[in-house]
């Protein structure tokens, strides 16, 4: 049985509009797994359809494709920690921009064959690969930074920018190039050079800026699944780029305005500072003027307190406490302490990265509260522990005109009666800030690894016993 | 003969039409959930998997392009199915107060 081209239409139609429901249910956590389901039910239509056409007559090498894309992703999929998402999720896009380099080639290709070709179809191709290109080596080195295979800081040198561009506009006139003459040596070196922007426009971006990076390829992937569409003529992968490129984009202005940076400052800016060494955390506390406290402080204020606040960071991920964390939730709930989890936008490594660390250790989402919703509870509250988080509850965000971070918004920690950070050392947050809540009267650090010093706060609860 | 609409135009319709769906539909996701938006958009990104299939299962084709359509199939079942798992994974995580 063949489908005809318009009952295929109908069909892409119907998993198109599977694709916004999918996204639509995303709007609360309530719908959140129909919507995926929707998603699901889209893809199956969308891959059902396109087999069944008649344009696609050959199934040997597809069934071995397909089988073994299915058997890698599910069992990557099952295995994953949720600690190493945006690792997964870096490595997942540049599968996407890959697929869309190979699906421009293979079509100029066959298209030559059958001579085809014409300049606007050219000009298509060149954009499906070019961004697909892009996105494949730059997530390939997003990939790396995130696992730690690739260091974290960003790495400049002299002339980046001048070089970037100039390869930028070498691309753009080998583009132009390609779709006049159709000359494949053009093709070619510009799928090189869109290799090689893809590394060096990735590789000045610090760690923590890692969320605007992801949120941008994330949107790249997209605007290549669409440059593929007009390449095809495939209405399906047009719209579904359109949405996936728009989802990107919009991310990487709320990762952007949650930093109060543009995105032309994070892609350019090689913001960060690499802050390496200065382990005796105490010494230098105290030389600065720094309270230090024991478990025991943090602990004796926290078990008395009606109002607790725990502000998690990138550190909480690192060190794996979340499930130590829903422990003492559940301890100081049994104390009839109320306890909420804070969370900064561009907390993590990728958007919402805490969210799902929290849910993970089966923390209930109602308990999660986002920066805007929980700011002003702060002044009303007893004690806020601060988990692996830094820039983003430094008042010099507020308070200091001259401060990098200034005009960043931030979560009120300050405004509590108590707060506590967990801190391995004295090290500045990313931004090589120092932090002016720790000079504040009401503020205490408290050193260690994060997952120690609250299994050692869980057991004072335990054994205390008012 | 009527002049006919260049179908790269209608192209163009639908990819304005649809980017401004994404973004009526998207602001509307709430924070806590752009962990699974990224990974759910990821998952259909992999609709390129249908530009792969025309590529490989394309019977005018050389060896060569069915094999580059092959690798491209392969990819982006990778992330079809990779990506709708570990979205369901995570979604099945957020749970309200017992």
């Amino acid at each position: 049985m063949t489908l005809s081209v318009n009952l295929q239409a109908v069909a892409y139609l119907v998993s198109a509009v599977l694709f916004i429901l999918a996204l639509k249910g995303l709007t609360h956590p309530a719908t959140a797994r129909r919507g995926n389901l929707y998603g699901m039910l889209g893809m199956l239509i969308a891959i059902a359809a396109t087999l069944l056409g008649n344009q696609v007559q050959a199934y040997g090498l597809i069934t071995f494709g397909i089988v073994g894309g299915a058997i890698i992703g599910v069992i990557v999929a099952l295995r994953i920690q949720m600690t190493a998402m945006p690792q997964l999720v870096a490595a997942l896009h540049s599968f996407v921009g890959m697929a869309a380099v190979l699906v421009a080639i293979g079509t100029f290709l066959t298209r030559r064959g059958a001579g085809e070709l014409d300049a606007l179809l050219m000009g298509e191709i060149s954009a499906g690969v070019v961004i697909g290109a892009i996105t494949f080596t730059g997530s390939v080195i997003a990939f790396g930074k995130l696992q730690g295979l690739l260091s974290g800081s960003p790495v400049k040198y002299r002339g980046q920018h001048l070089l970037n561009a100039v390869m930028g506009i070498v691309t753009i006139a080998l583009a132009v190039h390609f779709a006049m003459t159709g000359s494949i040596f053009s093709l070619l070196l510009m799928t090189l050079l869109a290799f090689t922007l893809g590394v060096t426009l990735i590789i000045p971006i610090g760690g923590a800026d890692m969320p605007v990076i992801i949120s941008m390829l994330n949107s790249y992937s997209g605007w290549a699944a669409a440059a593929t569409g007009f390449t095809l003529h495939n209405n399906l992968l047009i719209i579904v780029g359109a949405l996936v490129g728009c989802s990107g984009a919009i991310l990487s202005y709320i990762m952007c305005k949650a930093m109060n940076r543009s995105i032309l400052n994070v892609v350019f800016g090689g913001f960060g500072t690499d802050t390496s060494g200065g382990d005796s955390a105490g010494a230098v506390a105290a030389e600065k003027g720094v309270k230090s406290a024991a478990i025991e402080d943090a602990v004796y204020w926290m078990e008395d307190a009606n109002r607790v606040i725990i502000i998690p960071g990138y550190g909480m991920a690192v060190a794996q406490a979340q499930h130590s964390l829903k422990e003492m939730m559940e301890l100081l709930e049994a104390r009839g302490v109320e306890v909420r989890f804070g969370i900064h936008p561009v907390a993590g490594r990728m958007p919402g990265h805490m969210n799902v660390l929290l849910a993970e250790a089966d923390i209930p989402y109602d308990r999660v509260l986002e920066m805007d919703e929980i700011n002003p509870d702060f002044a009303s509250t007893d004690v806020v522990l601060v988990v692996g988080a830094n820039d983003v509850v430094n008042p010099a965000a507020k308070e200091d005109k001259t401060s990098p971070i200034y005009g960043m918004p931030i979560l009120e920690a300050g405004r509590a009666r108590q707060v506590y950070f967990l801190k391995r050392s004295m090290r500045p947050g990313y931004s090589g800030v120092d932090n002016l809540l720790f000079y504040q009267e009401n503020t205490s650090l408290v050193f260690g690894d994060a997952k120690d010093t609250i299994e050692g706060m869980n057991s004072a609860l335990k054994g205390g016993g008012h | 003969m009527p002049e006919v609409l260049d179908p790269s135009l209608i192209a163009l319709y639908v990819f304005v039409l649809a980017c401004f769906i994404g973004y009526w539909v998207v602001w509307g996701v709430t924070p806590s959930l752009h962990t699974p938006l990224v990974a759910l958009t990821n998952a259909i990104s992999g609709i390129v998997l249908v530009g792969a299939l025309l590529v490989a299962g394309d019977p005018q084709a050389g060896g060569f392009t069915r094999f580059i359509g092959f690798i491209a199939v392969f990819l982006a079942s990778i992330n079809v199915f990779g990506g709708f798992l570990v979205t369901h994974r995570m979604l099945s995580m957020f749970k309200k107060k017992k």
